[in-house]
């Protein structure tokens, strides 16, 4: 037998049907919903007088439009209210396991499905949302999708697909003192671009990649789509196999030795063929900031605002111009010059307990700079937040002067009442830049949360490494 | 879905790259439990000199004049011609069908985000690539001259300069086949039914701990 990707594994086990032409129908074996792109679905379904394939596969959470503050008076804004309810009485009809916003499990649905271990090793994941990317870090095939595919997938728990190009990503040796998973996907999206994996499937591998925690592996999947990559991947090891044990969707008993037994499988194998091979050295990687408003217009955090003169061609030189302007920069300035107004610790991308410590470390026994207007620390989910507790790490934040809020998606795409007001500069763990995504007019640097949290504390982004 | 017919449109030039879904459609028109009528919204933070929110009255709010579709001569233009990467980012579908609403039937771009491509096909809007030095001839084109259409020949794969210059470009079959006929993807998939199932059985047997 020819040597498969773990790409090429995940996809063969899914393969209902495909045509001479190559689309497929690919099994789904678990749909993560929230409200945001699942009513239009639901309604679909209905008019057709159709019922979800399996509704056991599914698992629904409210997290775009929640309040991160006050949650007993319920959700303040009508329409925001009606699509959460609307997902209570869906999930009601046709009996799909909610965790509602009272409930402690609820959280951004990146966050809580890896932490119900409702994410596992080999399946094939979907939800309504681009971030779902974020699911391979557990040698899963995670793709976000449309709503219409939502309600193909309710429906017949297919995808209709074809198969995407395979690209490795390698990280070999060592990341630095201060230097975290966050950094590796910026440092990524600087090297390929926002589009340099379309049409790729990418595997991230490498010594780097083996050393980090399923946390850090999760923050750089989810940054895969930043990339133009559908699904990003790590191959299962005892990392992955030791963060599912006892969860409560976790396999159990003679099921979890099996489940483990095939687990053990889910890698590329030697000789392997990919269609495309990026290399990064992580000791070479620095802290990463961003400065414009594309996740690919990044630097490090002793670099300077780039100058649109120097830009590699006519196109990104008029986007590098309408960037810097949008931003409110001046080119070749150093970033460590740059001040922030906010604050924003959170997200899919950043909101999980490991972030919490290390933006907590940083945030420890020092106090917000004065000219921070706002920092706010939104955990990703009412167990991210009970954990933080249980370690006082609420108290590190407050005692800075840091808020400590309700789990949601919160200010990394204001849906709710968490944003910037126009003009206003923003230090944000969270994992785009555009514009207006904040908020409109809003200005948003992506960073780690140690970083994020080091920039609440002078005023402006500093080395985190130099405080450690 | 309608059937996606052979026509000639106005273009209007959307002259940059990495357009976002955050931009075609921003986060708060999102709330909508509803499919329909975004077209009003679509690049709202670009076409309007307010703060958007649902509810307004769009016709009523001041609009930005420097924005490209605000133009007199790009009004009722149904071929949006754009740069690299366009539709990247978020996974809303709420972006094609702002599109869709707004009157846009024809998408060009030298290359698109893969979610934003597969949403348009299911929406009746037909994104078509072009390489980068075609679209750069285009917006030149559209440009220099008020009234510029081009043809749009799905089953021919073609798109058709007022010059006569013929732009082939290349479609999945099987979109192509679902655009043409207006069919629906869940029906054609649920005429795979037993397939499905005998997957199903196979698969439970393999991994019996997806299914306890």
């Amino acid at each position: 037998m020819s040597s498969k990707t773990l790409y090429d594994k995940l996809w063969d086990s899914h393969v209902v049907r495909q045509d001479a032409d190559g689309t497929a129908l690919i099994y789904i074996d678990r749909q993560l919903v929230h409200e945001v792109t699942s009513p239009q679905a639901f309604e679909g379904l209905k008019l057709a007088h159709r019922k979800p394939w399996r509704t056991a596969s599914m698992l629904a959470v409210p997290d775009h439009n929640v309040p991160t503050t006050n949650r007993a008076a319920g959700i303040a804004d009508p329409i925001s209210r009606l699509q959460v309810e609307t997902l209570d009485a869906n999930c009601a009809e046709y009996g799909i396991v909610e965790f509602k916003m009272g409930d402690i499990r609820q959280g951004v649905v990146h966050v809580m499905g890896p932490e119900q271990g409702a994410t596992l090793p080999g399946m094939t994941v979907v939800c309504g949302d681009s971030h779902t990317s974020t699911h391979g870090a557990f040698a899963a095939l995670a793709h976000g999708i449309g709503t219409s595919e939502v309600e193909h997938v309710m429906a017949t728990q297919c995808l209709v697909a074809k198969k995407s190009k395979a690209m490795l990503v390698k990280v070999e040796g060592k990341l630095g003192r201060g230097v975290t998973a966050k950094d590796i996907a910026l440092a990524v999206i600087g090297k390929i671009g926002t589009a340099g994996g379309t049409g790729y499937a990418i595997e991230f591998a490498g010594a780097a990649i083996r050393d980090l925690s399923m946390e850090g592996r999760m923050t750089l999947c989810n940054m895969a789509i930043e990339a133009g990559a559908r699904a990003g991947m790590v191959a299962a090891d005892d990392t992955t196999i030791n963060y599912v044990k006892g969860r409560p969707f976790a396999p159990q008993g003679e099921n979890w030795d099996k489940a483990v037994t095939y687990w053990k499988t889910l890698h590329s194998d030697d000789g392997a063929k990919f269609d495309a091979t990026v290399q990064l050295d992580a000791s070479q990687i620095k802290p990463q900031v961003t400065w414009g408003t594309s996740p690919e217009m990044v630097t490090d955090i002793n670099g300077r605002v780039p100058d649109p003169a120097s830009a590699p061609d006519a196109v990104k030189r008029g986007d590098w111009e309408r960037a810097l302007q949008y931003m409110g920069l001046q080119a070749d300035t150093p970033i460590s010059e740059i001040k922030v107004d906010k604050v924003f610790i959170g997200s899919c991308t950043n909101g999980r307990i490991e972030d919490m410590r290390e933006a907590a470390a940083i945030a420890k026994g020092k106090k917000v700079a004065a000219n921070i207007k706002l920092a706010m620390v939104v955990p990703g989910s009412g167990l991210v937040k009970a954990q933080a507790e249980q370690e006082g790490l609420d108290k590190v934040f407050i005692d800075a002067g840091f808020e400590w809020r309700d789990p949601g998606c919160s200010m990394c795409l204001a849906m709710n009442d968490d944003r910037l007001e126009a003009g206003e500069r923003c230090a944000s763990t969270s994992n785009r830049n555009f514009e207006g995504r904040q908020g409109q007019g809003s200005r948003t640097h992506l960073v780690s949360p140690a970083m994020a949290a080091a920039a609440a504390i002078a005023g402006h982004f500093v080395d985190v490494r130099e405080w450690q | 879905m309608k059937k996606f017919e052979t026509f000639e449109g106005l273009v209007v030039p959307l002259d940059r790259a990495n357009v976002d879904t955050d931009a075609i459609i921003p986060k708060q028109f999102l709330k909508s439990i509803k499919r329909s009528g975004f077209g009003p919204n679509a690049f709202d933070e670009w076409r309007y000199l307010d703060h958007g929110e649902p509810g307004m009255d769009n016709s009523k709010r001041p609009v930005n004049p420097d924005f490209v579709l605000n133009q007199p001569r790009y009004q009722g233009a149904q071929v949006l011609l754009a740069r690299e990467n366009f539709g990247c980012g978020s996974s809303r579908e709420h972006a094609p069908w702002a599109l869709e609403d707004y009157g846009l039937r024809v998408i060009i771009a030298p290359s698109f985000a893969d979610i934003f491509f597969n949403n348009c096909f299911k929406n009746g809007l037909l994104p078509v690539k072009l390489a980068a030095d075609k679209v750069d001839a285009l917006i030149k084109a559209v440009e220099a001259g008020v009234g510029y259409k081009l043809k749009v020949d799905l089953e021919q794969q073609t798109i058709t300069a007022p010059d006569g210059t013929v732009y082939p470009f290349e479609v999945d079959a099987h979109r192509k086949h679902c655009l043409l006929n207006g069919l629906d993807d869940i029906g054609l998939t649920l005429q795979h039914v037993d397939e499905i199932k005998a997957f199903e059985a196979k698969h439970r047997t393999a991994q019996p701990w997806l299914y306890a």
